[in-house]
């Protein structure tokens, strides 16, 4: 493995987003495009790059749009770059954000590119809607069709069931189970209350709370200038609740289990609209253009269980791996942040690193790691700000580079759980 | 294969060669090559980079178009450029300003309507293949070519812009173009002078194809192929039913002659002959034939250009042509910066439209900066709206307007501003703000990055005052609305350095300005002759002369709009705030008239608050407003002669101008005239307020500035430049 002790070491830059907002809400008419764009080109702005340095744009989406599945290209033919800047789109489910960065920081450490432009897009409102497969199939035949009788004779084929729309459902393929049931069944699993669900979720909304007024995240966020007279702007996360309260989230039904569920809407993370993206520089580029890096990058790993088991438990694996190859343990780390899908998820996960029973289970050495919520998730989570899922992965490594800077911090961690049964993990450091 | 293509083979062998030149003495501007039967004529003149008609090229192709017809080889000919973007540009002017008798220029017409059939009647096909411009005399050439060919290059554009000169189109394109595109599209062209891109062209019939430049030379070899296989091809009429009983009936036309007759009256104010004349050209043509069309053309051709209009139309021709040369400083060494991003501090009105113009004619990187988000809001929504209007009007494709649109972005810090090559601030003009923006800014950018301010009043020195690099200070005064006001005035203090005089001349001159280099003395040029022309209508006022007497005359004079309704555009507020600052700085004669403080004093700003000397309705002007009257404690008198009024306006600017002159403002009588006529819309045909002098002698002008002064004060004392060249016997321009 390459490692960032052999000589060139990956610097974080700086990182910006667009607001992240609750799908089919502010950015109901925006495009995937529009929003990593967005994002991209403030970036270049606040991190005072000329546009000719940059060697690669690696970009990642989720539910890609249908005209523009590679939207990296998109962002990497902004005008602001030269347009021989090459890019790519890549899909790691939820921790899509994180693989753009770290494909991109491997390619630095390689010596094939010295700054990379990496994030991550997602617009829930601006999904595809499918044709069934038998309406398709009669589309294209119709295309194909030489003559009009053939054409009318391939449309003659078309049911009135046909013409149902078939849209995206966010469930495993291998097992047909959502997101939301996994959640429930990891909820039950593993004993996680409903109220303990709850106080996670408020301690989100309101460290997010806490961290937009104080312009923590706020400075992380670029504008979006909309209404017809561009003079309405969003400068935060539309889904964070600074006034909500355990009676609040106590009084919300159970969405996946009505009769003995736990997983509420206010426990889960909601479906989001947004980008963000990272600048990513070898070491002595960075000091050779006078920037001052945030952090660097110093390990990373990916892990993946059987989707049929507990879905969401890819970090129990990841996090041993990644701090690992860090050469660290959970006790050097002085900032974590989890990506919060679900709060059971969460708690789970939690659960998981810090027994031995888990340990034993897993097959691990011993326990990875006892969380202490004063040095994690400290500026809020996914649960209240939002996840749009290839985003999520860049708004975590800005947020936890940016905390780690203003704390002084020398090694942190984050950790992402995906669809498909993966974790994901990856180590900063400073200096 | 067919029989066709195996003769044309057979021929292949032995045919590809070079036509010999003729032994002229100077270097030929065609190259001819035959290929297969077909004589692809190039035209390229030498050491020039445009193609041009003259005396010269005439004769070399009607010899070529001799030797062609002989040679039994060419079966077609095509007609191409070798410049990379243009077609022909038109006749060559600086040879046509030589002709000093009307009979001199019809015999040019004349000839040029010759050579010109001598193509059409050509007994071999001839294709035109056009890339970039085709305009003029090189529309005419290609009208008269049996088939055409343009590229969809955005260069490529087609039309007659001669009535711009105070011209007709004199080679048959009065004649031509109604009769292949129809009366009512030909005359569209011909009396705005407009020209048609590629597509548009197409779908007016006026081309054949339109093809990407990279197959055009082989496109129109295929076509002179066809075309001398199978003859000419039918053309279809377009416009469906209507446009046949309008183009095609003589009644029809009669209804299109009327309405096109009152549109150029209503246009040109009755003071431009040029559009009436080449509507009675077209007109005769269609009605008597084209041999009695022609003779008309050449008649009305011969008249107009030796008539004054024309002749100071050209001259404001040659002027802007050699504006786009002036770079503003002695020419020299200096080599002009490039600006890869534009920084705008201000995100108002003003900055909107800088920032909108330099990103749609510049294509420049380009960062608002303002106090608050939702003044950046605004202003990326002004600046995006002019990108908005261009697509709407088909000027823009999506993709081209998606780019665009991402080259402007807006913040409420200075972040990107590191990386500006230009800053200019167009935030509120007070001297303090100014200053304070000036080392705000300083504090973010580069030592070399230029600083520009945007200002009409503050004298650029006075803002530059404690800059930490003086040299890279300088004024450029933006018109409003900025995306349609043509002119710039660039203003350099003493320690302005020669190559930021350079850059922002060039930069200004991208965003498609005419740039004129003025001094920095207080209202710089166009304010400065403006100034005592708009008090002079506040006088006027203030005895009570009725408004419509006072506006009409002057746009009889042949301004765009009237003083006072110009007071109501500008705001009383500026105007209020500019006479104040000309009245400092040049005492009595610019002592502001009570009508204007009155009107300020009432809140009366004009059009932006809908309360000036007219009333506004849903943001139009409709009527004036007989309070204003009352106001100015005044009873409306329609006493003076209109003859006194004008005279009392014009001579107000006039005598201005010459003090100003003296003064040193502007760098030539040239720069002068061009910004009075594009900076305030001084009439064009009077060729600016020093060819006015120069037209009605320094010695009339003092008699009739002594006599004003009489009548109506020591403002009207002639400048003494004045009296001084009324003695001499001098002028402003060579006579």
């Amino acid at each position: 493995m390459l490692d960032s002790r052999r000589g060139r070491r990956v610097a974080i830059i700086a990182g910006v987003r667009t607001p992240f907002a609750k799908s089919g809400t502010v950015f109901r008419d925006v495009s995937a495009t529009a929003l990593a764009r967005h994002a991209a080109r403030e970036l270049l702005y606040r991190s005072e790059i000329d546009g000719r340095e940059i060697d690669e744009v690696v970009f990642s989406q989720v539910v890609s749009s249908a005209l523009t599945p590679n939207v990296a290209r998109e962002v990497s033919l902004l005008p602001q770059l030269p347009p021989s800047v090459p890019a790519y789109t890549l899909n790691r489910a939820c921790a899509s954000g994180a693989q753009a960065i770290n494909n991109a920081s491997d390619q630095i450490l390689l010596g094939h590119a010295d700054a990379i432009l990496a994030g991550g897009v997602e617009s829930l409102s601006d999904i595809p809607i499918l044709h069934s497969r038998r309406f398709s199939q009669v589309l294209v035949d119709a295309s194909k069709a030489r003559s009009f009788g053939g054409r009318v004779a391939a449309m003659g084929r078309v049911r009135p069931r046909d013409l149902i729309p078939v849209s995206p459902a966010i469930a495993e393929p291998s097992t047909g189970e959502s997101m939301g049931q996994s959640a429930e069944k990891m909820a039950k699993e593993n004993s996680i209350s409903r109220e303990d669900q709850d106080r996670l979720a408020l301690m989100s909304h309101q460290r997010a709370a806490a961290a937009t007024a104080d312009g923590r995240l706020t400075a992380e966020i670029a504008p979006w200038f909309s209404g017809p007279e561009m003079d309405q702007v969003i400068t935060g996360d539309n889904g964070v609740r600074p006034d909500t309260s355990l009676d609040a989230l106590a009084k919300l039904k159970p969405v996946f289990d009505r009769k003995y569920g736990t997983v509420t809407a206010g426990n889960s993370s909601p479906l989001t609209d947004g980008a963000a993206a990272v600048l990513l520089m070898a070491e002595e580029k960075a000091k050779a253009l006078g920037h001052e890096p945030l952090a660097y990058i110093r390990s990373y790993a990916v892990s993946a269980v059987d989707p049929g088991w507990q879905l969401l438990m890819g970090p129990v694996f990841a996090v041993p791996k990644a701090l690992e190859r860090a050469e660290l343990t959970w006790k050097d780390l002085g900032l974590v942040e989890i990506h919060e899908a679900f709060a059971s998820q969460v708690l789970s996960n939690v659960q998981a690193w810090g027994s031995q029973a888990w340990a034993d289970r897993l097959g691990l050495p011993g326990p990875v790691g006892q969380v202490d919520w004063e040095r994690t998730n400290v500026s809020g989570g996914s649960l209240a700000i939002g996840h749009p899922f290839a985003a999520t992965g860049a708004r975590l490594v800005t947020t936890l580079a940016n905390e780690m800077r203003r704390r002084d911090v020398q090694f942190a961690l984050l950790s992402i759980c995906a669809q498909g049964g993966m974790g994901y993990a990856m180590v900063l450091e400073r200096v | 294969m067919r029989e066709e293509s195996g003769a044309w083979s057979r021929e292949s062998g032995a045919a590809s060669s070079q036509l010999p030149a003729p032994s002229a003495p100077h270097q030929a501007a065609f190259t001819t090559t035959i290929e297969n039967g077909i004589a692809v004529v190039c035209f390229d003149l030498p050491g020039e980079p445009v193609n041009k008609l003259s005396a010269a090229v005439k004769t070399e192709l009607e010899a070529l178009l001799v030797r062609l017809r002989e040679d039994s080889l060419t079966r077609a000919v095509v007609l191409i450029s070798g410049k990379a973007d243009n077609f022909i540009a038109g006749a060559d002017i600086e040879e046509f300003t030589a002709i000093g008798t009307q009979t001199e220029a019809e015999r040019l017409s004349f000839e040029g309507q010759e050579m010109v059939s001598r193509l059409e009647t050509f007994q071999k096909p001839i294709v035109a293949a056009i890339n970039g411009a085709c305009l003029g005399g090189g529309l005419e050439v290609a009208l008269a070519c049996h088939y055409r060919i343009a590229t969809d290059h955005p260069k490529t554009v087609l039309g007659l812009p001669e009535v711009q000169l105070g011209l007709i189109p004199g080679a048959g394109g009065c004649q031509r173009l109604p009769r292949l595109i129809g009366a009512r599209a030909a005359l569209d062209m011909i009396l705005t002078g407009k020209t048609e891109r590629a597509r548009k062209a197409l779908k007016l019939g006026l081309v054949d194809e339109v093809v990407p430049p990279s197959i055009l030379r082989q496109v129109a070899v295929a076509a002179a192929d066809r075309l001398a296989r199978e003859g000419l091809p039918k053309r279809q009429q377009k416009g469906g039913l209507p446009g046949l009983i309008l183009d095609r009936t003589a009644p029809g036309r009669q209804l299109v002659y009327r309405g096109a007759r009152k549109q150029v009256l209503k246009k040109s104010g009755g003071h431009y002959p040029a559009p009436l004349a080449a509507l009675e050209a077209v007109r005769v043509g269609l009605e008597q034939g084209i041999t009695a069309g022609l003779a008309e053309e050449h008649r009305a051709f011969g008249e107009l250009a030796v008539g004054n209009v024309s002749r100071k139309l050209v001259q404001i021709f040659f002027a802007t042509t050699a504006l786009k040369k002036d770079d503003g400083v002695r020419p020299g060494t200096v080599v002009p910066r490039q600006i890869r991003r534009l920084g705008v501090v201000g995100s108002g009105f003003m900055g909107a439209g800088i920032a909108g113009t330099a990103v749609m004619n510049v294509e420049v990187d380009t960062r608002l900066k303002d106090s608050d988000l939702t003044r950046v809001g605004k202003g990326l929504k002004a600046a995006t709206s002019l990108l908005k209007e261009r697509l709407a009007r088909r000027r823009l494709t999506r993709p081209q307007y998606e780019r665009l649109s991402a080259l402007l972005s807006g913040g409420t810090d200075f972040s990107g501003f590191s990386r500006a090559d230009l800053v200019i601030e167009a935030v509120f003009e007070e001297l303090d703000v100014k200053r304070q923006v000036l080392a705000e800014v300083e504090a973010e950018i580069r030592a070399d990055t230029i600083f520009a301010t945007n200002t009409s009043t503050i004298p650029i020195h006075q803002i530059a005052a404690r800059a930490r690099h003086p040299e890279r200070v300088v004024g450029m005064h933006f018109f409003s609305p900025v995306d349609r006001m043509p002119l710039l005035e660039i203003i350099p203090t003493e320690a302005t350095s020669r190559d930021t005089i350079v850059t922002v001349v060039r930069f200004g001159r991208r965003m498609g300005k005419t740039v004129i280099v003025v001094a920095d003395r207080p209202g710089f040029w166009v304010n400065r002759i403006l100034s005592p022309y708009l008090n002079e209508a506040g006088h006027l006022l203030q005895e009570g002369v009725r408004i419509e007497l006072i506006d009409a005359t002057m746009t009889e004079f042949g301004f765009p709009v009237g003083p006072v309704a110009l007071l109501d555009e500008v705001g009383l507020d500026v105007a209020h705030k500019a006479g104040s600052v000309m009245h400092e700085a040049f005492g009595d004669r610019m002592k502001p008239a009570a009508s204007l403080s009155r009107m300020l004093g009432a809140t009366r700003l004009g059009r932006k608050n809908g309360r000036g000397f007219y009333h506004y309705k849903a943001g139009h002007k409709a009527g004036v407003d007989g309070s204003v009257y009352t106001l100015l404690a005044v009873r409306p008198t329609d006493g003076p002669e209109a003859e006194v009024v004008e005279q009392r306006l014009v001579y107000s600017m006039l005598n201005e101008a010459a003090l100003a002159c003296a003064d040193r403002v502007v760098r030539s009588p040239r720069d002068a005239d061009i910004g009075a006529i594009f900076g305030i819309g001084f009439p064009a045909f009077r060729g600016g307020p020093l060819r006015m002098i120069d037209d009605l002698t320094p010695g009339k002008v003092v008699e009739t500035l002594y006599q004003l002064q009489e009548h109506f004060g020591e403002r009207f004392r002639p400048a003494p430049s004045l009296l001084e060249m009324a003695k001499s016997g001098g002028r402003y321009y060579p006579s």
